[in-house]
Parts: structure tokens; C-alpha cells; sequence
């Protein structure tokens, strides 16, 4: 297949949906006041001059360190404890249900606690995105150890590999394509807590694109603008790194149907 | 564990035929069904094989024939009775027993070389040899053209065959087979028998084979000695030794004559577990 045709293939349906989206929200522009619904013209120039004054590439950068932290602690937490979980019995039924309900709290509820303990500072921010992001994490560890077929693991036992070995070369890699659904899951919360406590937890100078949406006297076509960019930097992330991770995985087992 | 750990090479030999490779004495195997209910999947099994035989335990479904080759993979404990492998008892799995299951049981992760040089790993191989040691063993059962295939692009014929590889490369004494050509279409089972038949026959002696099957033709055409199940709870009905020559095609008339001797015999315990399943 030619470059183009797999580019037509793979970007046509999605870039068609979002231009559908746009010529809609165009049509609903044009028969309402601009105030309440500006064009989406107008929406690209208050990005473009929150581009231009630095504010939007500023915020960004401050919103995406916060996040690369918070979404690491949070995956290297949630994948300690789901092994630990995963593995012995005791540990399980005592702290996964307490997992489930952390996971099942709206995160935002962590807000005020956060502002309690730690000040309306960037710690609170941080602190509601890894409190958001890591349960699923944990969860979807437990299940993706439980769910390596008994078949494999015994396999490897009668190949000669046990203890650690058992664990490193065939436990591990049968679990990688849940821990990896549990990756892409779990960075979508970090993003969504993420989000939450900057738009809450919102500090006088406080930079951040949560932070920017909670700007005092923002226009809606400023604020559409904001919007798209943590739209773009959501769609992009899911896209390019976790769903080509995903199905990189998936084809080389044989488990990715094409079409 | 295994006795080729031994330093001394003569005193191997002594005592390998002193001691049969395999034995099982009173074995006793249960299981614990989804239920809760524990039942008796084999019963009082005694049997020895010895080295460089090859066995096969043939018995009606059900008969706890898998249950007892899982006890001797080490992968599961008897309830009572002892497994022994060269007089000590089996303490746990090993690439010393290899197994054939039924199925393929690849690591999809892998390519099919993959699979062959992570046995080769587990049993220390150092990594500059692996690659080439894992080429030919997949050449000695002609899958050496799909080395870099992933497990999911071949036919179950060919996995099956890739399983073979991977369980030989790790030099085994002991080879089970746990029904291994089961799920597989008419041609490639006769493939794979043929490829058993040959490596069995290529070890001179050194390696013993157990395979657990319920297909009468398939234990008579590979086996130097059938070992006949009863229904469950499996007990050992009768033991039929097999003298035709090698390599031996289903057609030979000894052979066609043991196996519907075989039949006539299992055919009587097939019709007690399916009266016994219908509740009489």
C-alpha cells in the first residue's frame, strides 16, 4: 500500500469527523450571537495571539511537566502496588477494595482535601492528578496478571523457569497487553485530574492551561481556544503514543483484528 | 535432580539399569471440580517405564491419564503414592521432563526462534549460541524456513511442530506428550507422528517418551508398550507390549491387529463411563 493511500486510510475517517464537527459549530455560530457562540475563525485568533504573547507555549510546558510527574509516580505506584496485589492473596483482599472506591470518588472531591493539606499550590495540582490517575493503574495490573493463560505459565515452568525467571520471561511479557490497556486508561485520568485541580486550584499567577481556562475575564473564544489545546494534546497523546504502543503489541500476537 | 548431572559417566550407566527412568508407585490423584467436589481422577497407579522406552497410556477421557502425566511433568502433587524420576521422587517441573501439550502453549510474544532460544536460555545457553542451536532444532523438524514468524501465522500443525522443537532443544531425558496431536487435522497429525516417531527412534535409547492419548491407533503406531485405562476413576486395566519393527505405517498387519484388539477392550470401558455419565 502507497503512502498515501495508508494516509488517506488511516487519517480520512478521523479528520472527517473533526471537520464535520467544525462546520456544525460554524452553522451554530452563524445563527447565534458571537458572544455566547464565537466562530470558530474567531476561536483561532485569540489561540493564535495566546500563541503569540507566549501564554498558551508557557502554560503548556508548565501543564505538561506537572503531568509527565504526576502520570509516572502514579504508573510506577499503581504498577507496585497491583504486582504486590496481584501476587499475594491477603494484601489483595484487604487493599483492593479500597483501590475500587478510590477509583470509583470523582476526583475532583480530592480537591479542597488537597488545598487543605498542601495550600493552593502546584503540589495540590499534582497531587489530585496521581490520587486520579493511579487506582486504575492498580486495577488493571491485578487483572492483567490474573488473566495470563495458566497454559503459559505452566509451559515455562516445565521449560525450566521459576521464581523470578518465571516472572521476568513469561508472567511479564503475557501481562504486558493489559498493563498496557491499564497505561492508556490511566493517562487519561492523570489528564482529567489533572485538568480539574488547575482550573480549581487556581493560585494568583499560577501558570498552567487549567489555570489559564480560570482566568477572570476570559472571553468564550479565548476560552475555545484553551480548550482545543488540551483537546489537541489529548487526542494526540492517546493516539500516537498509547494506541501505536497498543497495537504494536496486539499485531505481533496475533491479536489485532485489521479493519 | 536428574541423574546425567553425575560426574562419573560409568556409574551412570550402572545404575540406569538398575533403576527404570519413570515410576510410579500407588499413585493416587484427585481433583477438586469448580463444585467444590473432590473426586478420584486416578487410582492406585503403579507402573515403571524404563529408559529410552516409549510408553503410551491410553485410556477413555476422563480417565485421569492427563492428571497422572501432570503429576510426573512435576507441575502438579499426588495425593498419595510416590512419582519417582530415576528412584528420586519428582519435586517439581524441570527441563529434564519436556512437555507436549495439547496445545501448542508458544509464548505469542516470540517468534517462533524466540520461543526455541528462550528454552535454550533457561537451560544456559550462553546468548552467542543460542540463535544458531535454535535454527537447527527448528530444521530438524523442517520449520526452519518460518524461524521468524510469529506463532499466530502458522498452522496448528506447525505450532505444534515449533513446541517440539522448544521442548527437544531443552535435551531432555523425558519427553511427555499430553494428547499433543489432539486438535489436529488428519494430515499434519500423521506429520507430527511420523517426526515423533523419527526423534524417538534418532536418540538411540536415551530419551523416554510417555505420551497420554485416547486414540488406540495413534499409541499402537508409536509405542514400544500401551498401558490400557479403565474409566474413571482411572485404574490400569492391561498392559500390551507392541513388537513390530520401526518405522511403522498403520497398515502393517500387526499393527492393525493389536489395535482392534485394543478397541475391543477399550470399547467396554468407553460404554461403562457413558452409562455411568447417563446415570445408568
Amino acid at each position: 500500500m502507497s503512502r498515501t493511500r495508508w494516509a488517506v486510510r488511516e487519517l480520512g475517517p478521523p479528520l472527517a469527523g473533526i471537520g464535520g464537527l467544525i462546520g456544525l459549530w460554524a452553522i451554530l455560530a452563524a445563527l447565534t450571537d458571537t458572544a455566547s457562540i464565537p466562530s470558530p475563525a474567531q476561536a483561532w485568533g485569540a489561540f493564535a495571539d495566546g500563541v503569540r504573547d507566549g501564554s498558551i507555549p508557557d502554560s503548556v510546558a508548565k501543564t505538561l511537566v506537572r503531568l509527565a510527574f504526576s502520570f509516572v509516580v502514579a504508573v510506577v505506584v499503581g504498577i507496585a502496588l497491583g504486582v504486590l496485589l496481584a501476587l499475594r492473596e491477603f494484601p489483595r483482599r484487604a487493599i483492593r477494595p479500597i483501590v475500587v472506591a478510590l477509583q470509583v470518588t470523582p476526583f475532583v472531591a480530592w480537591v479542597p482535601l488537597a488545598v487543605i493539606w498542601f495550600g493552593t499550590t502546584e503540589r495540590a495540582v499534582v497531587f489530585v492528578a496521581i490520587v486520579g490517575a493511579f487506582p486504575s493503574m492498580t486495577l488493571a495490573t491485578i487483572q492483567a496478571f490474573r488473566q495470563v493463560p495458566p497454559l503459559l505459565e505452566r509451559a515455562g515452568r516445565t521449560l525450566g523457569a521459576d521464581g523470578w525467571e518465571l516472572y521476568r520471561s513469561v508472567i511479564v511479557p503475557a501481562a504486558m497487553p493489559g498493563i498496557m490497556a491499564g497505561l492508556q486508561q490511566s493517562w487519561g485520568f492523570a489528564w482529567k485530574a489533572l485538568m480539574a485541580g488547575e482550573l480549581i486550584v487556581s493560585a494568583a499567577n499560577a501558570i498552567g492551561l487549567g489555570h489559564l481556562l480560570a482566568e477572570p475575564g476570559a472571553d468564550v473564544a479565548e476560552l475555545l481556544g484553551i480548550l482545543g489545546v488540551i483537546v489537541a494534546i489529548g487526542v494526540a497523546v492517546d493516539y500516537l503514543v498509547f494506541n501505536q504502543l497498543d497495537r504494536r503489541i496486539r499485531r505481533r500476537r496475533g491479536l489485532l483484528i485489521e479493519g | 535432580m536428574s541423574a546425567t548431572a553425575d560426574p562419573s559417566g560409568a556409574l551412570v550407566t550402572d545404575r540406569a539399569q538398575a533403576t527404570p527412568k519413570l515410576s510410579l508407585r500407588d499413585l493416587v490423584v484427585t481433583r477438586r471440580q469448580a463444585s467444590g467436589r473432590v473426586v478420584t481422577a486416578a487410582d492406585r497407579i503403579s507402573f515403571d517405564v524404563a529408559r529410552g522406552e516409549f510408553v503410551c497410556l491410553l485410556g477413555p477421557s476422563g480417565c485421569g491419564k492427563t492428571s497422572i502425566l501432570n503429576v510426573i511433568a512435576g507441575l502438579d502433587a499426588p495425593s498419595s503414592g510416590q512419582a519417582l524420576v530415576d528412584g528420586s521422587p519428582i519435586e517439581g517441573p524441570g527441563p529434564g521432563r519436556a512437555v507436549l501439550f495439547q496445545e501448542p502453549a508458544l509464548f505469542p510474544w516470540l517468534s517462533v526462534v524466540g520461543n526455541v532460544e528462550l528454552a535454550l536460555k533457561l537451560i544456559g545457553i550462553p546468548p552467542d549460541e543460542r540463535h544458531e542451536r535454535a535454527r537447527s532444532w527448528l530444521a530438524n523438524v523442517h520449520l526452519d524456513r518460518f524461524a521468524d514468524t510469529q506463532p499466530h501465522e502458522l498452522s496448528a500443525g506447525m505450532r505444534q511442530r515449533a513446541a517440539l522443537a522448544r521442548a527437544l532443544a531443552c535435551d531432555p531425558d523425558v519427553l511427555l506428550g499430553d494428547e499433543p496431536f489432539g486438535a489436529l487435522d488428519a494430515q499434519a497429525r500423521e506429520l507430527l507422528q511420523d517426526e515423533v516417531q523419527r526423534v524417538w527412534v534418532e536418540s538411540r535409547g536415551a530419551k523416554t517418551f510417555l505420551f497420554v492419548t485416547h486414540n488406540v491407533r495413534e499409541a499402537v503406531l508409536l509405542a514400544d508398550r500401551v498401558l490400557v485405562m479403565s474409566a474413571a476413576p482411572g485404574r490400569l486395566l492391561e498392559e500390551v507390549r507392541i513388537h513390530a519393527e520401526r518405522p511403522r505405517a498403520l497398515d502393517d498387519a500387526l499393527v492393525s491387529r493389536v489395535v482392534s484388539e485394543i478397541h475391543q477392550l477399550l470399547m467396554v470401558e468407553v460404554n461403562k463411563g457413558v452409562a455411568d455419565e447417563m446415570g445408568r
